[in-house]
């Protein structure tokens, strides 16, 4: 008899993808924001904001992904053809912002300044776009992917899509309020106000969306007493919310990025309770989707002892980088 | 052959490992040589050894930087384009790669911003063992891939369950067969490259006669390696070959365009295959030599193709002519070594113009040969992708049409040529501008941790 190690590696998984999100998504938004700053000292300081994170963010993608193939092969090997395009745009989009915060330095800095702006929206379109397909739902025929290489290309999934690149445009901007001073700081707090409403729009229309198009969700959270145990989810996410609002007001720095995270949170949250225990929704949970006891335990031992090192690690750098940046000082170039 | 998804997605995952690996065949030979430059001028203290490391150490930036991008799309590509790969090998394959993934990581987080940007921040022996690390972090990633894919080309330790590979013994796993030859090929592989590039590099400043002192050091060191490792690699190499024709004879068979088994086989220098009529149209050949070479016998029996189904021989003509341009390229390496010798015993090293021009013209040499290697290999392991038990054409993903990877092929492709070639061109320009003593930063870095391109920038 060996232990049950599936809802720790379940845990593992949400963890690394919740990271990710949260991580890459305020430097993505950073290039989403990028052609809209003020003037060129501005745009300086937005790359400088993120340059010498924004690698170790992405490792936690690659963490994902491989996590998934190595403890729920079955869901990687459903998943992934579902969203082959968006997939294959995300990684194309991801090189390209990746390699322009060098290459501007050194020659085409207009063309690398497009490549870093587009190489993130398109990525987080095409984000949007994975999450939108993954909660509609993957039809599954035996141990495959039923579908099309085009069904991603749903309304539902385009909204996704767009709400994604406003909420990586919130948490940027919010990133910004904290991390800049001056004109700077005043421009992004505009913006955060202006997404914020814009965030609120679309989780709306997803919030109402999704339980009309979807009865499993609907079951989920309407059935009794699951609508008074889950109560306190629209709830706290209205409170964050107002919390962003009057903070972004009373022109507080730190505090609009920490909302603006916990609304992800709740996002994310809100999206676990829909869909668990699936890991393929609506057809396959986490137990079906697993690799076998001697694979998820051969590989926990490593994890167990890297991953608390590489967290330390990330917080550590955050740390090191702590305060204001500005166009030409602070750890630029 | 028909360009349908099994054969376009097996061009895609050519185009994006073939890219790919040009980088790791480079850095992790770089990486051991920049620890070595560091431990030499710990114990040392010669200030050339420092230049040549600060030098090295910003063209090691954006190489890693650049591998880590292409690398991040090779996972994705096991679900997308292989994702019946994935489901039936993931239990053995898919750890595997984690752990790659984390000592990967796991290294970068930890020692790779202290080597790049940490050398007025930390003591000198922490610095040198963050050189030590890095480089054996990189023999670690070289490790466990090379375990996934000798696992593919020799599966031992598992058992097959309704179609899917379950694990029954890892460290068999793990060393299987083909894995100790493979890896020792591979490794010393992107030594020589690394050694043949910083020839090059060092010869090319000397003709232009700049870096007199930092060049003969380098071509010292360089060639100093390539006498050991060049006859080394050839030895490992046949070693290889043999391991091959114990447990993968189609392989071996369509290396050597060889259809009949047969005693006292020719090496046949040049053949044209016809896979159709199961012979050579034409073929010049050495007699008996191939059985010489495989079997160390001139009577050894080699396994002919025809002893297979013609649905499970591997094509012909690309692993004989991959093999044949990997082979010819060690001869001009030995031969560029033997050159080396008489040149470095008169003491003309750094002087000698024919030499030094050959030294250029050798820098590319070892990817020549890493890539043809790898093309041999892979090819020789068809129709399988796991070798004898799963057919690469039941592992590509059933949902995608032709038209969908010509599309993702078509974009990988531009996207590599624009990324690659500013790479490139970032690189050409960093290897022109030399060991040039690299001002101090005029700005006070705090330490700049997981973040390597910058490296190089830093100094500009």
């Amino acid at each position: 008899m060996t232990l049950d190690i599936v809802p720790l590696w379940a845990g593992i998984l949400a963890l690394g993808v919740f990271m990710y999100v949260l991580l890459d998504g305020f430097d993505l938004g950073i290039g989403i924001l990028f052609p809209y700053a003020p003037d060129d000292a501005g745009r300086d300081a937005m790359m400088n904001s993120v340059a010498p994170i924004w690698d170790g963010n992405e490792t936690w993608l690659v963490l994902g992904g491989i996590a998934m193939l190595a403890a729920f092969p079955l869901a990687f090997a459903v998943i992934m053809p579902a969203v082959y395009f968006p997939i294959l745009f995300m990684l194309v989009g991801l090189t390209f912002r990746g390699v322009a915060f060098e290459f501007r330095h050194l020659t085409h800095k207009r063309h690398w300044d497009h490549a870093f702006h587009w190489g993130s929206v398109v990525a987080t379109f095409a984000q949007g776009v994975v999450l939108g397909t993954y909660v509609q739902g993957i039809p599954v025929h035996g141990r495959t992917y039923a579908g099309g290489s085009f069904d991603w290309a749903t309304p539902f999934a385009l909204l996704t899509g767009l709400g994604l690149i406003v909420g990586y445009g919130l948490i940027g901007a919010c990133w910004l309020i904290m991390k800049t001073e001056g004109a700077l700081q005043g421009w992004a707090r505009r913006k955060a106000w202006l997404l914020a409403f814009g965030v609120a729009l679309f989780i709306g229309a997803v919030s109402i969306w999704t339980p009309l198009a979807q009865p499993q969700i609907r079951a989920r959270w309407f059935a009794w007493p699951n609508l008074l145990i889950l109560s306190p989810v629209p709830v706290i996410t209205l409170a964050l919310f107002v919390w962003l609002l009057r903070s972004l007001k009373s022109k507080r720095e730190a505090a609009p990025f920490l909302a603006s995270m916990a609304l992800f949170g709740m996002c994310y949250l809100g999206l676990g309770i829909s869909i668990i225990p699936m890991i393929v929704p609506y057809s396959i949970d986490f137990w079906q989707a697993s690799s076998s006891a001697k694979s998820q335990t051969f590989l926990i031992v490593g994890t167990m002892l890297l991953l608390p090192v590489i967290i330390m690690y990330t917080a550590w750098s955050y740390w090191v980088f702590r305060g204001k940046v500005t166009a030409g000082g602070g750890y630029g170039h | 052959m028909s360009f349908d998804a099994v054969l376009l997605s097996r061009l895609q995952f050519f185009w994006v490992v073939a890219m790919h690996i040009l980088l790791p065949a480079f850095t992790v030979g770089l990486a051991s040589y920049i620890a070595v430059l560091e431990s030499l001028y710990f114990f040392t203290r010669k200030p050339v050894y420092l230049r040549l490391s600060r030098f090295w150490l910003k063209i090691f930036a954006v190489s890693f930087g650049m591998g880590v991008v292409s690398g991040i799309v090779m996972p994705f590509q096991f679900g997308t384009n292989w994702s019946r790969f994935s489901d039936a090998t993931a239990d053995i394959v898919g750890p595997l790669m984690a752990y790659e993934g984390l000592t990967a990581f796991f290294l970068e987080a930890g020692f790779l911003g202290v080597l790049l940007f940490g050398r007025s921040r930390v003591p000198p022996w922490m610095h040198l063992g963050a050189a030590l690390m890095v480089a054996a972090g990189t023999l670690f990633s070289t490790f466990w891939i090379l375990v996934v894919n000798s696992w593919m080309q020799t599966p031992v330790g598992h058992s097959i369950v309704e179609g899917r590979f379950f694990p029954d013994d890892w460290l068999t796993v793990i060393f299987n067969p083909s894995f100790p030859y493979r890896f020792a090929h591979t490794v010393t592989a992107f030594y020589i490259t690394t050694a043949l590039v910083v020839a090059g590099v060092a010869a090319y400043h000397l003709r232009a006669g700049r870096f007199r002192v930092e060049g003969v050091t380098m071509l010292k060191m360089a060639f100093g390696l390539l006498t050991i490792l060049v006859p080394v690699q050839m030895e490992l190499g046949d070693l290889h070959g043999l391991n091959t024709r114990e447990h993968q004879p189609g392989k071996i068979a369509a290396i050597e365009a060889n259809w009949e088994t047969q005693s006292r086989m020719p090496l046949l220098l040049f053949a044209w295959p016809d896979e159709r009529a199961e012979r050579n149209i034409v073929e010049i050949g050495i007699p008996v030599l191939g059985s010489v070479i495989l079997t160390h016998s001139a009577d050894g029996v080699v396994q002919g193709l025809k002893d297979w189904r013609p649905q499970d021989r591997p094509p012909v003509a690309i692993p004989f002519y991959a093999f044949r341009l990997m082979v010819g390229v060690g001869v001009l390496m030995l031969t560029l070594v033997v050159c080396s010798w008489f040149v470095w015993v008169k003491g003309h090293l750094g002087d000698s113009r024919w030499f030094l021009k050959l030294c250029e013209l050798a820098a590319p040499l070892g990817f020549v040969a890493v890539l043809a290697g790898w093309v041999t290999t892979e090819v020789g392991r068809q129709p399988w992708v796991v070798y004898g038990l799963m057919r690469t054409g039941e592992a590509v993903t059933p949902s995608l049409s032709a038209s969908d990877v010509w599309a993702s092929l078509a974009v990988y492709i531009a996207a590599y040529a624009a990324i690659f070639g500013a790479g490139g061109f970032f690189l050409v320009r960093l290897l022109h501008k030399g060991p040039a003593e690299a001002e101090p930063a005029a700005h006070a870095r705090v330490g700049t941790p997981a973040r390597p391109l910058s490296a190089a920038t830093e100094a500009e």
